[in-house]
């Protein structure tokens, strides 16, 4: 199971660092990982893509939660969300019918191309996981010589979730997230 | 300063000395530290508090950190240590992340280089924030002298609240000799810590108690984390109301009385039959601040597998972290045991507990009191006999003689049995009790080690005696790794492979001795205590181990009691490493 994790954290020197060895040294499979800062410049929000099952997500995120400078971890995943992931790519398009057709299909996909060489092309292109993956196939045979991804960011779409639980987890709200009993 | 600066609460210090001023704020009596080119600033303001702070100059860092432990573990209050750059703080390490593994508020202090140099690789610089961030509860740089006081503030709270854990702040020499107009009440800013205890919502407290008066078989699993609670006496509330037998961890020791009739002592690997035959037929295991270590639980799926599991912690990644609980509770389990006690009722558990005390009787820990030298038990229980009615301490190394200590010293209090039980680390009982002697200097403390343990941090032998620390160590020496010996002797067809502590042309050391005993002792322990200045005996006979126990008891400074044992010994009983409990060694 593929599960999307959203982290709000104190933008202090070495939180990254922290928070990837402790992913790292417990074993947790991460395909993805994407840092910036939000609208308070005090706080960094991370996102993280999680594969694993049920259990590993509960451990995963209550390892997160323990960590001092996290400030709240959400399961954008288990609520109606948006997610995106942004690619730079670097393709052979000598100028003619190739670098014609490899227009068409940025069109097609909603990107842009945002450097033009003598041989070769940069095209921006953002989406979900299988836009993006569809695309990288479509330009697979023209040569790929160069990709960038940011890695997946994801946002709970309003009027729901995230805003309703609380900054800093009240005393009892650990227990309404492990209290379902185990059969 | 000016008067309106005086008067806002403000004063002109340096780091060090905001440093030094916060711990005299937090209330630390006595520190550990040893000194170097980084942290020195911080001992020059040291000097300037010694009225109100008792520095200890232990003689390895490591030695100062379990130190730092020892205070902790036997007060309950934040260990405090201080270590200078590059080696002073990679020494202490081994001591940080036993504090983490068994949960200990530890404050550690690393002096670092300056901070224009900081990534050039000066001299003694290692980047100990990056090495230790896995093991601490959490750490910190500081690069502005500004935020020291706030920093500190937060070390100390975090350090002490919640599960308790280590505290690592890393202060560059040139932070500690800037100048600042302190304001001492700088708000904390942890966004993402409140601290709070969590606490079990009543409908969880109503469910326990619903499932244990419905128990036919239940049993009490208690651990560590009664004794970081102060939940010791409303465990005992517990048992009382309930009659429910308890057996305990490493960690839990003291935690009930070992000679309550429930009480089924320890369980794991090397604990009771009895305790581990309880969990294997209990219906309901209550899980008390515990974690379903290894050690503990050999294999996992068998372990306690027809009960339900309750599961109290204080840290809800421990819930259904190494097993899965039928109601994992996140809660400080001292709240968790004043509400359980409110409405509690007792089970119909006669039957059970006669069960149990059968056990008890059938399959006690034992061993040989007819043989004819000294066993390391019976050195042990003698021990005990004779302590048992003195405010006594106990810590230990790591290996056959620590599991021995907990079998046969059976504690009744909390606190006064300090082991390296999560990490395992061998050298923990001499300085650990040289922490406990400063914590408690009218106390008979005391250090069960072994010869190798003993031998990994036979250099605070020099503090105890400068410091005026006189703990004792009864020193069970076999000459030999035992608990590598054991494992040698049961899982390796006896091959020693370097777990002999003598030279290495007598005949042990390839597993060729002819007694017992190693026909010559090596080193000779009574001569290395006296050079330091401690008193010293050695022992072999049966007959004079009361003797010599009394004399190292009455002995007014430091003392070792260097006993002769054999080291063919084995703890027993055993549950082979990922095994069951009808796996059982028990001769």
């Amino acid at each position: 199971m593929r599960h999307v994790l959203s982290a709000v954290v104190q933008n202090v020197p070495g939180v990254l660092a922290h928070i990837s060895g402790m992913l790292a040294s417990r074993g947790y499979n991460i395909d993805s990982l994407a840092v910036g800062e939000t609208e308070d410049p005090n706080l960094s929000r991370m996102t993280f893509v999680v594969v694993g099952d049920a259990r590993v997500l509960e451990q995963v995120r209550k390892q997160l939660e323990k960590i001092v400078t996290v400030v709240k971890v959400v399961d954008v995943s288990a609520q109606d969300y948006v997610e995106r992931d942004l690619m730079l790519l670097k393709i052979k398009a000598p100028a003619g019918t190739t670098r014609t057709e490899i227009r068409e299909l940025v069109d097609i996909f909603r990107g842009k191309i945002v450097d033009v060489g003598a041989e070769e092309i940069v095209i921006e292109i953002s989406g979900r996981e299988s836009k993006i993956q569809a695309f990288i196939e479509r330009m697979r045979p023209y040569g790929i010589t160069e990709l960038v991804r940011t890695g997946r960011i994801a946002m709970v779409r309003s009027g729901q979730g995230e805003s309703e639980s609380a900054p800093v987890e009240e005393s009892g709200s650990i227990n309404k997230f492990v209290n379902q009993p185990v059969k | 300063m000016s008067t309106t600066e005086a008067a806002a609460g403000t004063e002109l210090l340096t780091g060090a000395d905001i440093l030094v001023r916060s711990l005299v704020e937090h209330n630390v009596e006595v520190l550990f530290a040893y000194p170097g080119g980084a942290s020195m600033p911080m001992h020059q303001a040291l000097t300037r508090y010694k009225d109100q702070i008792r520095t200890i100059l232990p003689r390895h860092e490591q030695g100062g950190g379990f130190a730092a432990q020892g205070y902790a573990r036997s007060t309950g209050r934040p260990g405090v240590c201080m270590v200078t750059s590059g080696p002073g703080a990679t020494n202490l390490v081994t001591a940080i992340a036993d504090a983490k593994l068994d949960s200990i508020p530890m404050i550690a202090i690393t002096g670092q280089v300056p901070t224009k140099v900081i990534g050039s690789d000066a001299f003694q610089e290692t980047p100990i924030v990056e090495v230790c961030r896995g093991i601490t509860k959490h750490h910190y740089l500081v690069t502005d002298v500004r935020e020291l006081p706030r920093i500190m503030r937060e070390a100390f709270f975090i350090a002490t609240t919640g599960r308790p854990g280590p505290v690592l702040v890393d202060i560059p020499k040139d932070v500690q000799n800037q100048q600042l107009l302190v304001e001492w009440d700088a708000p904390m800013n942890l966004p993402g810590y409140s601290g709070e205890k969590c606490k079990a919502a009543p409908e969880q407290i109503r469910q326990v108690a619903a499932a244990i008066k419905l128990a036919k078989r239940p049993m009490i699993y208690a651990g560590g984390g009664i004794i970081a609670s102060e939940a010791s006496e409303l465990l005992r509330e517990l048992v009382r109301r309930t009659g429910i037998p308890v057996t305990m961890t490493v960690m839990g020791l003291g935690a009930f009385p070992s000679e309550d009739p429930l009480c089924l002592d320890m369980l794991g690997m090397h604990g009771s039959a009895y305790a581990n035959y309880a969990v294997r037929d209990c219906d309901l295991l209550i899980g008390l601040g515990v974690r379903f270590d290894d050690r503990v639980t050999g294999k996992l799926e068998a372990f306690a597998k027809h009960a339900k599991i309750i599961h109290v912690d204080i840290d809800a990644s421990e819930l259904n972290k190494n097993k899965a609980a039928h109601f994992p509770i996140c809660s400080d389990v001292g709240f968790f045991l004043a509400e359980l006690n409110k409405i509690v009722e007792a089970p119909e558990i006669s039957a059970w507990v006669e069960q149990c005390q059968t056990w008890k009787k059938n399959v006690p820990f034992k061993f040989d009191a007819k043989f004819d030298g000294i066993t390391q038990q019976s050195a042990i229980h003698e021990l005990w006999k004779m302590t048992k009615e003195r405010d006594t301490y106990i810590t230990v190394g790591v290996g056959q003689h620590q599991m021995w200590a907990a079998q046969f010293y059976r504690f009744s209090k909390p606190r006064t049995w300090l082991s390296s039980s999560g990490l395992g680390t061998m050298g923990f009982g001499l300085p650990a009790a040289m922490g406990v002697q400063a914590a408690h200097p009218d106390s008979l403390v005391i250090d069960i080690d072994g010869d190798g343990s003993f031998q990994m941090n036979i250099q605070e032998m020099a503090t105890c005696y400068c410091e005026n620390l006189p703990v004792k160590v009864l020193l069970l020496n076999n000459q030999h790794l035992g608990m590598v010996v054991q494992w040698e002797d049961r899982f390796h067809e006896k091959n020693r492979a370097h777990t002999y502590l003598g030279p290495i042309h007598h005949d042990e050391w390839c597993g060729k001795g002819s007694s017992i005993y190693a026909t010559e002792r090596y080193p000779d322990f009574v001569t290395i205590a006296k050079g330091f200045g401690w008193g010293a005996a050695s022992v072999s006979k049966k007959e004079d181990l009361r003797t010599a126990l009394q004399t190292m008891i009455d002995y007014p400074g430091p003392y070792v009691l260097d006993v002769e044992v054999p080291y063919q010994e084995h703890v027993l009983p055993m549950i082979p490493s990922g095994h069951t409990v009808d796996d059982i060694i028990l001769e």
